[in-house]
């Protein structure tokens, strides 16, 4: 437990020793913002008093901005070959992806921190549903992290934080816009299947203030299962034939 | 702290990167590990630090196997690997308090140790600068200062003082030689000098397999087997009557020329013999005035090549 702190931590203040936590967090912040407040289907508006607008613009800013956080986490390491002095420490595999999944969960997390304005302001214009806010925020947790660790596992099988992004955001894209789609000209039980995978749906009903233990299991079993491959991916090393 | 290697194989796909290799390095020796490039050095090394998995065979470090007891022997271990590599956007001092905290440094202890480490490797004007600002010797001891941060009784150095100049390599040597006097300390190099220079003993290692192990003088003994010297005479008559005179020596197998040279020739004694007090004997009641004898000595880097190359 100790060691994924340390490797969190390093991980997290590299974020701000660059300048990918401040583009990160005012891009997130700004898009949000405009959406929300000034444009398009904005609050004004809808006329309620809701944060509705504001999830369905987070909804797809994280899903192209978690893949450019996770690129550089293994792929970077493995073409500097860091890497290898990490996983010489006495630490284990499993530690270092989750040390890394966290420091991109904690940056996220106060990306979404930073949003709280909009509902204390929102909260002043009028009653608010305060259930299906916090709901709302709390989908906005559990897909981050069900992207991240398709990121990662993106990122553990390339040297190259190009091809590390594309692939997160090719693998993302089908959860967010392609089972949908397909779902929709399907029947049967491949429709039902295609139903289920598809983000939108479980994200919609989470925001609506309805938390389903299918919806639970739906995005910590996308995350569990892009970490595990992240860490077969990094083992693989280690394979004798 | 020992290490034991037992029939220690890695297979790359078809190729046999190391091949079934067995060694020993005891407590407080320091193993120069030593081979051409693509010998098998780095990857036997990886194998040791525990970064990847053997395909066959077992090393045991002080009788812990390396397939089992992976997280105990990795907080023995200090490694610096090839090239070095760093986090470069990290300060020094951050990335020291970095490794210590991961190889579970006691906390109390980590500000010392790092104190210490600074001090040793001599990183005390830049340690406040990132460690991307520094120059390549800076970087190399940054690699040093981490790799023994947290006291490691196993050092496993890959090619420590490439990128270093003179005054730095004769540094670090002197530091691996301080260290090694407590510490079991294996590194790997091509630089042949660097291993008479630190080495206690020297392992050469070829397409995998070793091929050469013993003190740099035992190496010598065993290419050189017949002892040779060079010497110069003057005031001779004729250059044939020398050999012939030196050839009729009991001791003495064998007198050539030496090139671009009227007066110096090699002479091999015959095994297991010495021919240096014949040869004086020789000039004295011949009247030739002998100007110089000396043995050749064979060079490392010539049983180097033989050992390496067919």
């Amino acid at each position: 437990m100790h060691a994924i702190w340390v490797i969190s931590k390093r991980e997290f203040s590299s974020f701000f020793d660059s300048l990918v936590s401040y583009i990160f967090i005012v891009v997130f912040l700004g898009i949000g913002g405009f959406f929300t407040w000034l444009f398009g289907s904005d609050i004004f508006l809808i006329g309620q008093a809701t944060l509705q607008p504001f999830f369905s613009i987070a909804y797809f800013t994280l899903f192209f901005f978690i893949p450019a956080l996770t690129m550089r986490m293994l792929a970077e390491e493995k073409r500097i070959g860091t890497i290898e002095l990490l996983l010489t420490k006495a630490v284990s595999d499993w530690q270092v992806i989750l040390g890394k999944f966290i420091a991109c969960l904690i940056l996220i997390s106060v990306a979404l921190a930073l949003t709280l304005p909009y509902y204390i302001t929102v909260w002043a214009l009028g009653p608010i549903d305060h259930g299906a806010v916090w709901c709302g925020y709390f989908g906005m947790i559990l897909m981050s992290m069900a992207y991240i660790a398709v990121g990662l596992f993106a990122s553990s099988i390339t040297n190259n934080q190009i091809v590390s992004f594309l692939l997160a955001l090719f693998i993302g894209v089908f959860f967010l816009i392609i089972f949908d789609v397909l779902s929709g000209s399907s029947t049967g039980t491949i429709g039902q299947v295609l139903n289920f995978l598809s983000m939108s749906n479980h994200f919609d009903s989470i925001s609506r203030g309805v938390i389903d233990s299918r919806d639970l299991i739906y995005f910590f079993s996308i995350t569990f299962l892009g970490l595990m491959l992240a860490e077969t991916s990094l083992s693989k090393r280690n394979i004798v034939e | 702290m020992s290490i034991v290697v037992n029939n220690l194989t890695k297979k790359f796909g078809a190729q046999r990167a190391v091949d079934n290799i067995s060694f020993e390095v005891k407590t407080g020796e320091i193993l120069g590990f030593l081979g051409p490039n693509g010998a098998g050095k780095t990857t036997t090394m990886k194998i040791l630090t525990c970064y990847m998995a053997p395909s066959d065979g077992d090393a045991k470090v002080n009788d812990l196997s390396i397939l089992e007891y992976q997280d105990e022997i990795k907080k023995k271990i200090g490694y610096l690997p090839e090239n070095n590599p760093l986090y470069y956007d990290m300060p020094v001092l951050d990335y020291l308090k970095f490794v210590a905290d991961l190889q579970g440094v006691q906390k109390d202890k980590i500000q010392n140790r790092i104190a210490e480490m600074v001090h040793v490797c001599g990183l005390n004007v830049e340690k406040h600068k990132k460690i991307g600002e520094l120059s390549k010797g800076y970087r190399q001891r940054v690699g040093l200062a981490q790799a023994m941060i947290h006291d490691p009784e196993i050092l496993i150095l890959d090619e420590p003082t490439t990128g270093l100049d003179p005054n730095q390599i004769v540094e670090i040597r002197k530091l691996i030689k301080e260290i090694g006097k407590h510490k079991t300390v294996i590194l790997s190099t091509h630089i042949l000098p660097e291993v008479e220079a630190t080495c206690d003993r020297i392992l050469i290692i070829n397409k995998g397999k070793i091929v050469a192990d013993g003190t740099s003088d035992m190496l010598r003994k065993r290419a050189r087997g017949e002892e040779m010297v060079r010497i110069q005479i003057k005031d001779f008559g004729n250059k044939d009557v020398v050999v012939t005179e030196l050839k009729g020596l009991d001791s003495v197998a064998v007198v050539d020329f030496v090139k671009e040279s009227n007066d110096s020739f090699f002479v091999t004694s015959k095994e297991n013999q010495n021919s240096r007090k014949d040869i004086f004997k020789l000039c004295v009641q011949k009247n030739w005035v002998l100007t110089e004898m000396t043995p050749i000595e064979t060079k490392l880097e010539d049983i180097f090549r033989e050992l390496t190359t067919n």
